[in-house]
Order: C-alpha cells, then structure tokens, then sequence
C-alpha cells in the first residue's frame, strides 16, 4: 500500500543521544555518564531541591488553585520576579517600565519565540553565535528564520578564550546585526569573560550597534551567587541600551522537566516595550497559546517569600561548591598522575561543563575502555563527577593523553 | 548557557542539516525599513536612544482572551464572561474535577459546607494523582524529546481504544507529548510544510481562530470548505462534500473529532461516513482535531468514533488531541499529536521528524501535566472516577442547553461547549454593550459559561439583541 509518508526520511541520529543510548548499552557496572547537562548528586543521582518540594506542597494543599488558561504571556508575577532576579532589584529599566518579561519554556523557548519576534521585525536577520556554543542554538534560530555565522569564541591551544579574535569578529559584524551572549557558564567551553572583558565586549558591541541576545541558563551556578552571574547583562542594561534576554530555571531551580524560563526584552521606552509585548503575543499564540503552569507556580513561590528564596540561594551555593569542588578534586588527581600538558584549564573553567582538550580518538578510547562516557568534542559534565568516580576518570585521561596522540 | 541532558554538546562549524531554503528572510517581513544607528557612546551614562524596535506596531487585542480583558473591565455586576471556552461551575468559578474521595477529606473544613460542593470540592483526579506524584518523590528530568512514554501510549490507547491493531505495539502511530492542543497542532503543521511541500489545508468555516494562525505561522497554504449554515443553523453539508471534493488531491482536511468549535455542530454517524468516503477517494488526509473527547457526549468512546472510523479504513492520518478540558489541565499544556501510519518503519520516520522539529521550539515537553494524564488514565480507579465527573459535567452542559434551548431547538442539536447563536455582530455587540454579556464577535457562546439561574437572563438579553439590534442584516430567526 502507497504511503502518504514514503518521502519522510528518518531524521539523523542526535550525536549527544548516541552517546547516552551507548553508556545505557554498557553492561559495565562502574559506567560513568558525563554527557549529562543535569546536576546529580554525590550518588550520582537526579536532585529535586528542598525548597522546590516545599513549593509544590503548598501548592497542593491550596485547594483554591485554578488550572485555567494562564494569559499568553504566562503567569504575571513569575514574570515580575524573574525580571528583578536577572535584571536586579534596582533596576532602572523595570522602574520605567521599559522591560517586557514572558514567561516561556525553559531556555530553547525564550530563545525560539525571542528569535521568531527579531525575524519578524528586527531588520538586521543575521545573528552572531560563539564558535563552539551549545548545540541547539543554530537549529533554533534557523529555524525562526535568522541567519547563522560565528564569532571565535574558543582557543583550543591556551584552551581558553580567544578574545582578540572575539572582539575583532564582533567588531566586523554589519551594524545591527544579532550577537549570541552567554551570560555566565559557557555551554560548551566553561570559559566565561571577565568583568574587563565583558567591558570591552559591551563597548564593541554597542559602538557597531549590535543587538546583545544573551542566554542565561545558569545564574547562581556559575558562582554560586545569584547576583556576579548576573554582572555581564546588568552591565549591558546599565548603559540604556536594548538587549534580548533567554532565562532558564532548569538548573538553577533543578526545573529541568517543567520547562520553565523567561524572555526578557529592554526596551529604550515604555511605549515601545508596551508595542513590543503585543507582538510577542501573536509569536505565542500559534506556537503553543499559553505556557505550562506548574513550574511557574514554583518558581514565583520561592522568589516571592524571602524564607524560600534565602533556603534556594543556600541550596544553589551548595551545587555550585560542589561543582567547583568536583574541579579541584580532577585537576588535584590528574597533577598526581603527572598527566602531561597543562590541566589548570579545568578548574578555570566555570560552570557545570568542562571543555578538556580530549579528541574524538581520547574519548572514544575512554568510553571503550574505561566506561567514561562525554560528548566527542571532549565536553564533560562536572556536575556527573563524585569523589568517588574522580579516581576512576583521572586514570581514563591519564591513559587517553599518553597512550594516543 | 542553555543546555539539557540531551544537548547536542558543541557545533562549531556550519551546522548539519540547514534546511537552505530557511536561510531566506523569514515570513511576511513587512516591516519599513528602518536603519539602527550606530551608538558612538562608550560610556555607562543612561540616555535616551532610538529604540531598534521604534517601527513596531500595536498588536490587535486576542479576539477571544481580549474579550476576558474587557470583561473584567465591566463593573457591571449582572455582566456575564461567555467568551472563553473554559468550564465554570454554577457559582461560575473555574472548576476543578471533583473526586469522591477528596469529599470526605474536606468535609473537615467547617467553612466549605457553607458554599456549594461544587465550588469547594475542586480538587480533581489529577489532585490525586499531583499527590501520588509528591508522595513517590518523582524526580524532574528532562523528558525525551517525545515526552513522557506511558502518558504517550495512555493517550494513544484512550484515542484509538485500548488492543487496538493501530496501536498494538505502538508500532503504526507515531505519537508525540506536544503542548495541548495548540502546540501539537503546531508540530503536525510543521512536518506537513517539511514533507508535503504545497499541500493545502482545508478548515471548516468556520472554525477555532487560532487554525489559521497555526498555519499562517507555520507557513502552510489554507482554504475553507463551508460548514456552518446560517439558514439552518446547522450542518452545511452538500457544500462540505462539495469543497472537500474539489479540493486538489492529496489536500489535508481539518476535521474536529466532536464538538465543533465554534458552532457546537457535529456531522451525524452517517455523514462521517460519506465525509470518510469523499476524502479516500480524493486521497486526502484526515486532520482530525480533538480537543473535546469525553466532553460532548459524556463518553469517550462515543466521542471517538469518528477518528476511529477512519482508523478502520486503514488510512493514513493525523489527529491533535489536547486534554485541556476533559481533565480541567487548561494551563498545564497537555496534549499530543498522533500520526496514523501504514507502516511501522513510516512511523519510525515521522516520529524522529516531529522529534527534530520539537527540539528547536522547546527541547522537550513539560513533565507534569503529562504525569497526571499518565497516572489518572493509568490507574483503575482514578480514571472510573474521571470518567463519572465526564459524564457529570457534559449531563450539565446538556441541561443548560435544554433550559436555554425553549424556543431554541437548533441549540439541543448541537453538542459540546460551544453554541452558535446565529447573533451577528451587531446583536453580539447589544448583547455586550446592554447586557454586559461577553461572548465573540461571531456569535458564539460558551454553555460551560452559564449558569442555570443566569439561563434566564441570558434568554431575554438575546431576544432583546435580535429584535432591538437588527440593522441592515439577514433575516433573524424566526422565534
């Protein structure tokens, strides 16, 4: 029988799925998963936080709760709040009204229906992502109609930045063109500016007329403080400029599932951002009408009772520590291999990944031999680490370093 | 930097895959052009700048949820919301399923006695389940792409019934977690402008708003076949066989599973069968969008026989189910997208294609409300219990028909939330500006709005806008 559907190809496989599907297969006992973008425990396991639990229960114990329609822009107090947690209390732009905050799905969904609104009415498509920069973000902003190009980004012979070449790409850029900023925690590298950096990047940027687009999937992680991971946008909103702003709670409120993030625009006036919100809306609309509610609720119960929000910060500084923790623990380990070549970039880098330097050969042998399993450009997941299995990986790069070039 | 368990780790060249054609200035870009001038200031001082979005222009209010905002607006205390299709109870708050076995644990609070039980014992089956979820610790994970496994096999099984042969082994649907109705809508809407390039959509005029919008914005050509007739008030349905079989092969025909929105007008069993008949012979595809299942009749199966009649057929079809208001999950976004195969290995194909078009719009779906489904519908006796507030609640929608349907009796043929009074816009706007009643602008009313005591009010105010608002229209019903 002819089918209406002989021409769908089957799509091609996800590399970073291949990977997980391959570290499932291993029948040994001691495999290590460190493609993971979740934060796991000393156990290695998923951690749902204290103060989420709580959240949720007074969620439902409030009998009156109404699961009808949130308004296409989400829920208005979540909105509120995330604003201020990203933008600062203080913050000039919120205080006139400037600022236009929709709650959306998680990071991928402020991205998309952020990137849907510049492709309708911004007249510079072309936008400008770090070269690497976190796999999804092409597919996104392709598919919203932009037009992908790099900016360098990564050194892979200091294994750090390539700043020189950064600011001459971004100073090359056509005016108004769109610029990709990672705002703390570069997703994949670890390697984020510093704060005299990211002045000369906001000088660049500004002076070419490029609109800053910044991804903040990790504030309070990088750090561990909720307010440094924030510096980098602040000091952009700072100069009454405008920026676009994708918000996550997937890590930092361990939301992962509930999809759960913001998109923020700065707007240089009221009447602009009001005109900017109603078109927002018309993205939303035909994509899903309205977003989910549930982490939402969960979110806005944590950020508004100061209890909760001081028991997040706490629990937030406690995965960050043990990230960095689980850093020095690698670095310490590989130095007492006396693994050749420099590894300082491990605890330098910041954030739940680690860009090793490994090569696709390196992390093939390691997932064959030693049951370590990472993505093959050589990113591993900190937060996939214990004390427990340091050893264990320590020993993996040791033999990966000196047994293939 | 956003990432997720399944992040595709780095891309550092040209991405695989690009799709050229999307590399074109997107849409409709009609904007004026509008040069960004170039900030000579270094400096942190704030100024006033030219804002790069200063050409943007104010949005038209949402036809259905703006008439929310100006409801709430009305200070009026005899006004009336039946704009939105979303449940009320009696006292016309928003209802939450109610389960029996909640009833006993809030019987404790003095104070609820005072107030209808209908009110006040609103805790549905998903508050059980929402329980159960607390109680076992259930962690929150990304889900796979596709979503949440059992609440994807729970939902096909609920579609197609459960043993069916489509949905034996899963193997000839492809079914994918999307974000109710809306959102599932979407991904289908996507992979038909990916793999059916010029194939046009045919909707019912009319239909839910938002269709064309869900096209428009995913770039698939529409057009209407003729549904509701004005005269009758009722089924069109020579002009519906009449549009579909025009159409060019190969066309994909919208179809609302039960309870036609807006007009609440459903084809009979025996019109199904034609209208299946007219779409095998034109090799089009059933769209079917079923957002009502449970709801219109009381039952689920009953409400499903209209997809499961083309499942008979051996076609090959689409179907978007969303449980927003059989299980009361408005804003919990749960729904799927099913694709009805002819092959297990065409299955496997579009599944992995509806996967790649999800991960660029959200990654991955929202995990609760997909639980919930998953565990009410999963558990015997919590879904016995849904099943009776079903039928609970679509027996009251039928009674407010009855009471409201006197003189009415068009109205007792149609089924489910929606009611099309045949009221033009003209007498809509009477029915808002005088009577403080708010419905949209084509007439249409939402039954899960109304109360039984309002019933009365609501039948003065909308003879008084057919007699007192006529202007230069067609001739009102006779009364």
């Amino acid at each position: 029988m002819s089918s209406i559907l002989s021409n769908v190809l089957p799509a091609p496989e996800d590399p970073v799925l291949s990977v997980i599907f391959a570290c499932r297969d291993d029948p040994c006992p001691v495999k290590l998963n460190l493609s993971v973008g979740a934060y796991q425990t000393e156990e290695g396991k998923p951690l749902v936080l204290e103060v989420v639990r709580k959240a949720e229960q007074q969620l439902a114990n409030d009998l009156y709760c109404d699961k009808g329609y949130l308004p296409i822009d989400g829920l208005a107090d979540f909105n509120k709040f995330s604003a201020k947690l990203i933008l600062g209390d203080d913050s000039h732009a919120v205080k006139e009204n400037r600022v236009v905050s929709i709650q959306c799905l998680s990071g991928t969904g402020s991205l998309r229906v952020g990137a849907e609104f510049l492709a309708k009415h911004h007249q510079q498509r072309v936008i400008f992502v770090p070269n690497p920069t976190w796999g999804n973000h092409p597919f996104i902003f392709t598919l919203a109609g932009l037009s992908v190009e790099y900016f360098r980004y990564y050194d892979p012979h200091t294994r750090g930045l390539d700043f020189e070449g950064m600011l001459e790409d971004l100073g090359a850029a056509p005016s108004g063109a769109l610029v990709v900023l990672q705002a703390c925690a570069h997703n994949p590298t670890g390697i984020d500016p510093t704060l005299e950096q990211w002045e000369q990047i906001r000088q660049i940027v500004r002076s070419k007329g490029l609109l800053p687009f910044f991804d903040n999937a990790y504030q309070g992680f990088a750090s561990g403080n909720l307010d440094s991971d924030a510096q980098s946008v602040r000091m952009f909103v700072a100069d009454g400029g405008e920026c676009l702003i994708a918000q996550s709670f997937a890590k930092n409120m361990g939301l992962y599932g509930e999809r759960i993030g913001a998109l923020t625009i700065v707007c240089t006036s009221e009447d602009v951002a009001r005109k900017v919100k109603s078109q927002l809306l018309l993205v939303v609309r035909p994509m899903y009408l309205s977003p989910p509610i549930h982490g939402a609720s969960i979110v806005t119960t944590i950020l508004k009772n100061s209890d909760m929000y001081k028991d997040w910060t706490i629990e937030l500084k406690g995965m960050a520590d043990r990230i960095i923790s689980m850093r020095q623990q690698l670095y310490e380990a590989i130095q007492a291999r006396g693994t050749p070549g420099d590894w300082s970039h491990i605890i330098k880098q910041i954030g739940m990944f680690s860009f090793t330097g490994l090569n696709e050969k390196q992390v093939r042998m390691m997932a064959k031999e030693y049951h370590i399993y990472m993505t093959y450009d050589g990113r591993i997941s900190m937060a996939g680490l214990s004390s427990k299995t340091v050893p264990q990986v320590a020993d993996a790069i040791h033999a990966a370093v000196t047994r293939i070039p | 930097m956003a990432s997720s368990m399944l992040s595709l780790g780095s891309t550092s060249l040209l991405p695989r895959e690009i799709n050229k054609d999307k590399l074109k200035l997107g849409t409709s870009g009609s904007n004026p052009f509008l040069k960004a001038k170039s900030f000579s200031r270094v400096t942190m001082s704030v100024s006033v700048k030219p804002s790069r979005f200063e050409s943007i222009t104010m949005a038209p209010p949402d036809p259905i949820l703006g008439v929310s905002e100006a409801f709430k607006a009305d200070t009026n205390e005899l006004k009336l919301n039946l704009g939105v299709g979303a449940y009320r109870t009696e006292e016309l708050q928003p209802y939450v399923l109610n389960v029996v076995k909640r009833l006993e644990a809030l019987a404790s609070f003095s104070s609820l006695l005072l107030i209808s039980f209908i009110h006040f014992l609103n805790r549905m089956a998903s508050f059980q389940a929402e329980n159960l979820m607390l109680e076992r610790g259930d962690n929150k994970e990304y889900l796979p792409i596709e979503g949440l496994a059992a609440f994807n096999k729970a939902t096909a099984e609920l579609l197609f019934g459960a043993g069916h042969p489509v949905i034996k082994e899963q193997k000839y649907v492809a079914t994918i977690q999307g974000l109710s109705g809306t959102g599932s809508l979407r991904l289908a809407a996507a992979l038909i402008e990916r793999y059916f390039a010029g194939a046009k959509v045919l909707i019912s005029a009319p239909t839910w708003g938002n269709h064309k919008n869900i096209f428009n914005d995913a770039k698939v050509p529409w057009s209407e076949y003729r549904y509701y007739d004005p005269k009758t008030i009722g089924l069109d349905f020579e002009g519906m066989i009449a549009d579909i079989k025009e159409a060019p092969e190969g066309s994909f025909i919208l179809l609302h599973g039960c309870a036609h929105n807006p007009t609440g007008i459903d084809p009979t069993p025996e019109q199904w069968v034609k209208i299946a008949d007219v779409i095998q012979e034109k090799n089009h595809i059933p769209f079917f969008d079923v957002a009502y299942q449970g709801f219109a009749s009381g039952s689920l199966d009953e409400d499903a026989s209209s997809v499961r009649l083309f499942a008979e057929r051996g076609m090959e079809f689409f179907v978007a189910q969303s449980y927003s208001k059989n299980l009361g999950l408005y804003a919990e976004r749960i729904g799927a997208i099913n694709v009805v195969c002819s092959s297990a290995d065409a299955a496997t194909r579009v599944k992995s294609q509806l996967k790649r078009i999800a991960r660029p719009m959200y990654s991955n779906p929202p995990v609760h409300g997909a639980r919930i489904v998953a565990n009410v519908v999963g558990d015997a006796t919590m879904f016995g219990e849904w099943k009776a507030e079903m039928e609970m609640m679509a027996g009251r929608i039928k009674t407010v028909r009855q009471k409201l349907g006197k003189d009415w009796s068009f109205i007792l043929k149609q089924i489910g939330m929606f009611s099309f009074t045949g009221l033009n816009k003209a007498q809509s706007d009477n029915m808002t500006n005088k009577w403080h009643v708010y419905m949209t602008k084509d007439g249409r009313i939402s039954l899960a709005g109304l109360s039984m005591a309002k019933c009365e009010y609501l039948a003065d105010a909308i003879i008084d806008s057919y007699h007192n608002a006529l202007l230069y229209w067609e001739t009102p019903i006779e009364l």
